[in-house]
């Protein structure tokens, strides 16, 4: 008797919770859209609309044609698609491990595609696509070692933390001694690679960023639902069907790859991946995990942290300084409150 | 074998290992002052040694000296700082890098040359002092919220998390402010190249005091390793010893931290291996681990000078690769339960 207008009920919540999720989303977007104008439109000088839309339909417009397209554009599509790359590759981390504190960025394996990327451009002098495939060989290296150095009866996510931790120290040091070799002009160069940086950004650092977010992206939504039914714990999941081996192994080289190639070209902007998770989910409430979300707030984040740099503070700062200044004290928070409930979140 | 026909044998066994460090000590202070980054011939090193003049060996020893006694100083520092954070913590992943306390120095030292213009090295200690102590403060009472109070795992997380933290705001000041990169590179990994006597001389004493404070805690410290009640009940002090090996703690990692800049590890390392050797009595860790920092701290720093001549590698770097491999070994071994409890 009740049944019917208690599944009505549902029913009427669930969509409502769908059209929450659709609005928020679309408020993402157009927010990404409104900070990508500013940054095109902002720089060393103010471009007006116009001018701005008439240089990017392919007019010669004299003053800002050079710096929409060899300046503005390439930095606001690199950012874009870090960002995504980051947000998505830190997303299924935490989605997999159910443990935000478990992103690339702090389990050591945006280091490990730094330290392999900083290698392979000093040691090597390598560029382009190499660095980015050593970078990814990088991140899937460590991440493998983790998992490895992390398994004793199955991998429990405390475990995979510490170790994680440990080996970011070690890579750390790894980067710096690669860089201590290096010819001391190419040195303040890499200490802005190091903090993150979109300067200097190229629209052929896009493809790479594209590819990877193309194979590996279509990977991950295709075993969006699998990768859900982790987040009820090993047993459940096996309970429904999935494969754990299989699923787990996919998800890990999928969102390596991301976040290695992202690092490779941007650098490791600091606490990209790890933030955009929660903020998504946060932004769209309870329910599924936020994967499209968690790519779309990426891309915000890097835009607007390296418009904030450019454009907002004092003296010019690298977008990894400002994301880094903003994630710092959420990880705290973060800790804090996992602390109180005593249980990961 | 009685309990007490056994005691004496230990002590024995004991003072034989003090002994053996301390001999090693002596050994890795002499490679010190023979090995560098040049090759000095080994005569032209003693022939300076005995007081000539003029010479390749002599400006190398003037150099080589100093740095030594720093990488001493510090070492010894470091690792008893480790020793008492494991022990007032009960925690064996306790470390003044680990718990963030360097970063905060660090950080404080930073931000004391950017926006305060410090240039004096008592200035530097003072400041990294202040910094290690409230980083420190900070990292316990967040890592104690919630229950079962200050567990390895959220510690570790929460050290972890503050050191992230502060070296991102590091960062932050010392990018945009050119005139201040070289200082302030120093200042992202520890090395002791730049030893000179004057600031030896400032961080010595507040070493030593650190020191004492640390080593008069040693029997609260065995008590407070039976448990907080009992501990409580056998008449120990709890708050008093806590305080006072806390404080000691952050004074020897703060003047480190101050004098080289920060170095991680070796107080996670050290007092693990001296347990080993002597057992987890602190009367008798305390001394072992300071004995046996300061070996490590200057094996490290000539490891780092051969590892690419003529270049040099900061000793922070060495550390870092000798430790990060014993911290993932030592979360191995335990359980996952006990690292959350």
């Amino acid at each position: 008797m009740t049944a019917a207008p208690l599944s009505a009920g549902l029913a009427r919540l669930r969509r409502a919770r769908t059209r929450h999720r659709a609005r928020a989303s679309a408020a993402l977007a157009l927010a990404i859209l409104a900070v990508a104008a500013l940054t095109l439109s902002i720089g060393h000088t103010v471009t007006p609309p116009l001018d701005l839309l008439r240089a990017l339909a392919g007019a010669e417009v004299p003053g800002t044609s050079f710096a929409l397209h060899q300046l503005r554009l390439p930095r606001a599509v690199l950012s874009l698609l870090s960002g995504a790359a980051f947000g998505l590759g830190g997303a299924v981390f935490q989605t997999m491990l159910r443990n935000q504190l478990a992103s690339p960025d702090i389990v050591g394996i945006t280091s490990g595609a730094g330290a392999a990327a900083v290698a392979g451009i000093v040691l090597f002098s390598l560029s382009g696509a190499a660095v980015s495939l050593l970078a990814v060989g990088g991140g899937l290296g460590v991440a493998l070692l983790i998992y490895l150095l992390a398994w004793r009866d199955g991998v429990a996510g405390t475990r995979l933390i510490l170790v994680g931790i440990g080996m970011s120290a070690m890579l750390q040091s790894a980067t710096l001694y690669i860089l201590s070799k290096a010819p001391s002009w190419t040195l303040q160069e890499a200490t802005r690679w190091l903090a993150g940086s979109v300067n200097g950004a190229q629209l052929g650092q896009a493809l790479p960023l594209l590819a990877a977010l193309a194979v590996f992206g279509t990977a991950i939504f295709l075993a969006a639902r699998d990768l859900e039914a982790l987040r009820l714990g090993d047993d459940m999941a096996a309970a429904l069907g999935v494969r754990l081996g299989r699923v787990r192994l996919m998800a890990v080289l999928a969102a390596t790859g991301l976040v290695a190639v992202a690092t490779a070209m941007a650098g490791p902007v600091a606490f990209v991946a790890f933030l955009s998770g929660p903020v998504a989910s946060r932004l769209l409430g309870p329910g599924r995990a936020p994967f499209a979300a968690a790519a779309l707030t990426g891309a915000l984040l890097v835009l607007a942290a390296d418009f904030t740099g450019q454009v907002l503070l004092p003296s010019r700062y690298p977008v990894g300084v400002v994301t880094g200044l903003l994630g710092a004290p959420y990880l705290v928070y973060l800790v804090i409150r996992q602390n109180r409930r005593g249980t990961p979140t | 074998m009685t309990a007490a026909a056994a005691a004496p044998q230990r002590r024995a066994a004991r003072a034989r290992w003090i002994l053996l460090l301390l001999a090693g000590l002596a050994v890795a202070a002499g490679l010190s002052l023979a090995i560098g980054a040049r090759s000095v011939p080994l005569a032209e090193i003693l022939s300076a040694l005995g007081g000539a003049r003029d010479s390749v060996g002599e400006a190398a020893v003037a150099l080589r000296i100093p740095r030594t006694l720093l990488a001493a100083a510090a070492g010894a520092a470091l690792a008893l700082a480790g020793a008492v954070m494991q022990g007032v913590t009960r925690n064996p992943l306790a470390d003044p890098g680990i718990l963030g306390v360097n970063a905060g120095a660090a950080f404080a030292v930073v931000a004391g040359i950017a926006f305060f213009g410090l240039s004096s090295v008592s200035a530097y200690v003072l400041c990294a002092i202040l910094g290690a102590g409230a980083a420190a403060a900070a990292v316990y009472a967040i890592g104690g919220i919630g229950a079962g109070g200050a567990t390895p795992l959220k510690l570790a997380l929460t050290g972890t998390a503050v050191a992230i933290a502060l070296s991102s705001l590091t960062t932050a000041i010392v990018l945009p402010r050119g005139d201040i990169a070289g200082t302030a590179r120093s200042w992202q990994t520890g090395g002791v190249g730049g030893a000179g006597y004057d600031s030896l001389r400032l961080g010595l004493p507040v070493l030593a005091l650190g020191a004492a404070l640390c080593l008069g805690a040693a029997r609260g410290l065995n008590m407070l390793g039976l448990g907080e009640e009992t501990a409580k009940g056998l008449g120990s002090r709890v708050a008093a010893t806590r305080a006072l090996a806390s404080l000691g703690a952050v004074m020897l990692c703060g003047t480190a931290t101050a004098l080289c800049g920060p170095i991680g590890f070796v107080g996670l390392v050290v007092p693990h291996a001296c347990r080993l050797l002597c057992g987890a009595d602190h009367r008798w860790l305390l001394p072992f681990s300071a004995i046996g920092g300061a070996i490590l701290l200057i094996l490290a720093d000539i490891a780092g000078r051969v590892a690419m001549r003529p270049a040099e590698m900061d000793v922070g770097i060495v550390t870092a690769f000798l430790g990060a491999p014993v911290f993932i070994w030592i979360v191995r071994r335990r359980r996952a339960g006990a690292l959350a409890q």
